[in-house]
């Protein structure tokens, strides 16, 4: 396990990181590691340099301002998992980041490098998908924001230029009433996501709202699912109902999936529907514990799920 | 003399490793931290198909990278090392350490590189370049053995390395098969169970990969070697015939040896290329396997598979047991490949009295990794193909599985007890552990608990095994090397000990363990005693540790050393205390006249004086160390019987391991701490075979779990807390009454949670489920899909 040769630097600062990058033409960013650091010592990457943005101040840390969470690129899922803001205001996102890998890789990893490496067997990228976070990227003229929608575009493949540099995730914090879960299908050895599921769900009147679901590890990048989404938004939340909306989730995939030795395409197509029952049953019984009793809304200091 | 503190005897009780600060703080020395001035490293080219002819090796653009020194193909390395010996007495063909015409399996060695540092040889390793002419891939070893698709050796046409071999009833030396009472038992019957039984290729996967540094010495024309090896002195024996050495003019090392699980007894061609590359270039050289290689490189373990037909009455009384082992051992015999299916033969029987027994096996060349002992080494694919037929009948009587197993047991007054399958049982009381682990375990508490979550929707199930195996290895005839053990006691002159072991610990805990035994022996305290191991030129002789056999056969070994030494000890002191050596007795740090505590002496004035015994007792010579071999005339056989709760998630087939229960018999305990530290490990291996580990080829031969991407180890989180207990059936066979526990888990385990698994799915209609228990697998039984 010994990587290929190549050359170090060290960036201070992101602007520093755009001069290195256009001055080092396939340079790698190395952030946390633990997806770069892998494929280098397998050989199946060899830039010809490493970019060590790790030290970075200004790309840590998590905020909460105007309606959004700003969760900083170097930002590890361990602090993310912890984060009692993240906890608050975008559960579903602590949750994932608390079952990624393991402990090591949660120390080390950021949100930041996960994103930007776009593994469709990750969990971040679905659950960022379904919060409809967007991703702040610094570029060679300057910064723009690329909403999760457009930025995963296939496997390993993002909508990020040769000198983008993703500084930031902002998530739009959970509205009143709210229900997030996700639901993670792991495999034994990598802690991926055979599938992971994601959902946010909105409680009107008793019926379901704006719900959003979203699914990992069937395709080479997360995808919305729309079917499931339009078969419950308007129905009353019974079992049922959850039942009927999740078997829907077949019209939203479609004649590929992913299959490996661990799990078959054609048993990933059947538990798609049964990890989205688990996370949209998960959702709505939050979702309608906060609208019951709005007042009973948990303090920032305690996550809603203790 | 009331201010000595009084020493409790440490035998029997849980007490830490003495091995822990230094490994779980980082301070410990593996071979990777061994450097030398001039190092140089080494890498292979490998194979990456897996099966063909070499046209050629161009060595010349890895030759051209900054910093090698080196390039070496197989045909220039056979010019000086000799194809690799094994250990068992079968036929084998030639094995190079690097391959000289053909490739047999996808990580065979095709070239090696020596270099300034390890990238610069990795570089040059995949600079170079190899035509291969394809051959196809034997991949199924049932295909195989009609010689189809193709032959790995010429010499064995039909792939076939050996047998088919039969034991059993009706099975003597160079007498004729006699199939009478096999015959009779199966026709007696009310009916016969029949499965086929996959149990599954398996990675050890030592935290620590293989590793050696060479280190010949032209100028006295010695070599040292130190390698993460579980026995320094068979690989002394090896390398020093291997290179033309006398075994006086090479000494082995293992130092800090991070796990071996039975893959580290054997000695790799790595090993042999350094040795004989670092006297033929004069210098130092280093090679550590990486984890990718890792898993190629490294024998894998198990891959047997059982026809399996049992005959029984209704009433449960098993009439015979048929069994044809097929195993797939890979494309080459390794130092013992050929004897572990031979285990699974001895073993078939499990804890049982069946009358009639047949046992055949075959063992057949494949296109993949060379198979050897990994933890249990043949052991536990017998105890799983028993205990599976075991179940299976259980299940069809409609019979309680604890009742089968006591209605069939070997009883108790039967011991030492003489298998059909060539094994002599040494001590046992098979039920008493069964009715402890029902007890622990609360069965019918259990059996409740299945019923009621069956009737709320849940998919559960209980499993319960048992098992025998054979440890303690063994009289000579028995192991390859010799079945003896050696340790040498000093009592030093500040009356400190020190004392050596043959056995080569590698997370065993022997440090502690011996160490607790000699601090009885002499009634000093635990801190005043140092054990040392793994180094040929410290530790005169040794055989090492696999098998369990460290504390039954070191432990004795080490036991008889100090006994000597202790009488002597004794009579340097009677002469001090003008007493008769019998009448002393050694405690809390002196040594005493028996029921005269003012006559003590300290021990180590005692210790001193024998070293400088200026008034000597006639015919005593000075100093206080001696040495003794232990070999046992039979091997110890430790039994047991889990009990397993299992739930299988209705929805995607993941199995979840609600309880676990172990009931072992190793005998006396030296340390139940470590004991159950042992069993932990081992359950965590055995239940990883079940559920979560396997290695898989596709039809090429090629390898889709190179990695712990797709190869998956247990964690202790995936685990509930075992719980585990003990009963002692001591045996007869050494002093101790010790048999050995550090395979008994892994032995154990795999049947009792495929049994859960059963169990859980049964409501479906499922009566056998091949290892691992993928969750598409269960989820597929549970659509109704045949297994």
């Amino acid at each position: 396990m010994y990587a290929p040769d190549f050359a170090y630097y060290r960036a201070d600062s992101v602007a520093e990181i755009g001069r290195l990058l256009r001055k080092h033409p396939g340079a790698k960013l190395l952030a946390g590691g633990h997806s770069l650091i892998p494929l280098l010592k397998l050989r199946l990457a060899a830039p010809p340099a490493l970019i060590d943005i790790g030290r970075i101040g200004e790309l840590k840390g998590i905020s909460v301002a105007d309606g959004r969470l700003r969760i900083g690129a170097l930002t590890t899922h361990a602090q993310i998992a912890a984060s009692s803001e993240v906890a608050a205001h975008a559960p579903a996102l602590a949750a994932a980041a608390g079952v990624i890998g393991d402990p090591a890789v949660r120390n080390r990893g950021t949100i930041g490098g996960n994103v930007a490496h776009a593994d469709p067997a990750s969990d971040l990228p679905t659950v960022l998908l379904a919060l409809g976070a967007s991703f702040a990227v610094a570029t060679d003229d300057g910064e723009r924001a690329i909403p999760a929608g457009g930025f995963f575009q296939d496997m390993m493949t993002t909508a990020l230029g040769e000198h983008d540099i993703v500084t930031a995730v902002d998530v739009p914090t959970a509205p009143e009433g709210q229900g997030q879960a996700y639901e993670k299908f792991s495999h034994p050895a990598s802690r991926y996501a055979v599938i992971g599921a994601a959902a946010a769900v909105g409680l009107t009147g008793g019926k379901v709202g704006r719900v959003v679901v979203t699914l990992g590890g069937l395709v080479p990048a997360a995808i919305r699912a729309g079917s499931v989404e339009q078969a419950l938004s308007g129905q009353a939340p019974s079992a049922d109902a959850i039942a009927d909306a999740a078997a829907a989730v077949s019209n939203d995939l479609g004649p590929d999936l992913i299959g490996d030795i661990y799990a078959s395409a054609e048993y990933r197509r059947a538990m798609a529907p049964v990890c989205v029952k688990r996370a949209l049953t998960a959702a709505l019984k939050r979702a309608s514990s906060v609208a019951e009793a709005p007042a009973a809304r948990s303090p920032w200091w305690k996550p809603s799920w203790l | 003399m009331n201010t000595v503190p009084v020493l409790p005897k440490l035998i029997g009780r849980r007490i830490k490793r003495r091995e822990d600060p230094r490994l779980v703080r980082g301070r410990a020395t593996y071979v990777d931290d061994v450097k030398i001035h001039g190092l140089r490293h080494l890498a292979f080219k490998r194979s990456d198909v897996a099966h063909g002819r070499i046209r050629s090796v161009d060595t010349r653009a890895a030759a051209a990278v900054d910093g090698v020194e080196a390039v070496l193909t197989g045909a220039e390395i056979a010019g000086f090392l000799g194809p690799m010996p094994i250990g068992t007495p079968f036929p084998s063909p030639d094995h190079h350490a690097v391959a000289v015409d053909t490739v047999r399996f996808v990580g065979e060695p095709v070239a090696v590189v020596v270099a300034r540092d390890r990238y610069a040889a990795r570089d040059a390793a995949d600079a170079v370049v190899v035509d291969y002419e394809p051959l196809p891939a034997v991949v199924d070893p049932e295909q195989a053995m009609t010689g189809q698709p193709a032959v790995l050796h010429a010499d064995y046409p039909t792939n076939v390395a050996l047998g088919p071999l039969s034991r059993g009833t009706g099975i003597r030396r160079r007498q004729p098969v006699d199939d009478t009472a096999v015959d009779e038992a199966f026709a007696a019957a009310d009916m016969v169970i029949s499965q086929r039984i996959v149990n599954q290729r398996l990675a050890p996967n030592s935290i620590e990969p293989r590793g050696v540094v060479a280190h010949y010495e032209g100028g006295k024309d010695e070599l040292t070697i130190w390698s993460s090896t579980q026995n320094p002195h068979i690989l002394r024996t090896f390398v020093a015939r291997m290179i033309g050495l006398g075994q006086d003019r090479v000494r082995a090392i293992a130092p800090e040896v991070g796990g071996g699980f039975g893959a580290k007894i054997n000695i790799y061609g790595e090993e042999y290329v350094a040795a004989a590359l670092s006297k033929r270039l004069d210098m130092p050289l280093k090679w550590i396997e990486d984890r990718s290689e890792a898993f190629l490189a490294t024998v894998h373990g198990r891959d047997l598979i059982g026809y399996v037909d049992l005959a029984a009455r209704r009433d449960g009384s098993v009439l015979g047991l048929k069994l044809r082992i097929v195993a797939d051992i890979g494309a080459y015999n390794m130092l013992l490949t050929a004897g572990i299916p031979t285990n699974s033969m001895t073993m078939a029987g499990g804890s049982y009295a069946f009358p009639a027994v047949r046992v055949t096996l075959t063992e057949v060349f494949t296109n993949k990794t060379p198979t050897d002992a990994y933890r249990g080494a043949g052991r536990p694919e017998a105890t799983y193909f028993v205990e599976r037929a075991m179940d299976m009948l259980a299940r069809e009587i409609d019979m309680d599985p604890a009742e089968l197993r006591r209605k069939n047991f070997i009883r108790p007054d039967r011991f030492p007890y003489r298998t059909p399958l060539g094994a002599v049982y040494d001590s046992g009381d098979y039920e008493k552990t069964l009715d402890r682990a029902l007890e622990t375990a609360g069965w019918a508490q259990l059996r409740t608990e299945r019923a009621a979550a069956r009737a709320a929707g849940r998919v559960v199930g209980l499993g319960l095994s048992m098992y025998v195996e054979s440890c303690g290895l063994g009289p000579s005839a028995m192991v390859s090397p010799g079945g003896w053990e050696h340790s040498q006691v000093t009592v030093e002159r500040d009356g400190r000990i020190s004392a050596t072991t043959g056995a080569s610990p590698h997370g065993q805990g022997n440090e502690t363990t011996f160490a607790q035994m000699l601090a009885d022996q002499f009634g000093v305290p635990i801190d005043h005693v140092t054990i040392r191991h793994g180094d040929t030129a410290v530790v005169k002789q040794g055989i090492g540790t696999f098998g369990s056999r460290s504390q039954a056969v070191g432990g004795t070994a080490l036991h008889n050393a100090g006994i000597k030494v202790k009488a002597k000890m004794a009579r340097f002191a009677a002469f001090l205390l003008e007493a008769h050596e019998e009448d002393l007795v050694f405690e809390n740090g002196t040594i005493a006249v028996q029921g005269a505590p003012s006559s003590a002496r300290p021990f180590a004035e005692v210790a001193a004086y024998a070293y400088k015994p200026v008034k000597r007792p006639e015919d005593l010579d000075p100093g206080l160390s001696d040495e003794a071999f232990f070999e046992p005339l039979n091997n110890t056989y430790p039994f047991g019987c889990q009990i397993a709760m299992i739930e299988v998630d209705r929805g995607t087939g993941e199995a979840r391991l609600l309880k676990m229960v172990a009931v072992n018999d190793a005998g006396h305990l030296i340390n139940p701490l470590i004991v159950e530290g042992q069993i932990h490990g081992g359950l965590a291996q055995g239940i990883g075979q079940a559920l979560i580990e396997e290695v898989v080829y596709d039809r090429d031969g090629q390898p889709l779990t190179g990695s712990f991407m797709d190869y998956a180890l247990p964690r202790a989180a995936d685990f509930p807390r075992f719980e585990l207990d003990h009963t002692v059936t001591p045996t007869p066979v050494n002093p101790l009454g010790a048999k050995g526990v550090g395979e008994a888990g892994t032995i154990g385990s795999p049947p009792c949670i495929v049994a859960a698994a059963v169990d859980a799915l049964s409501p479906f209609g499922v009566r056998h489920i091949d290892m691992m228990l993928r969750p598409e697998k269960l989820w597929r039984l549970m659509q109704g899909e045949p297994s």
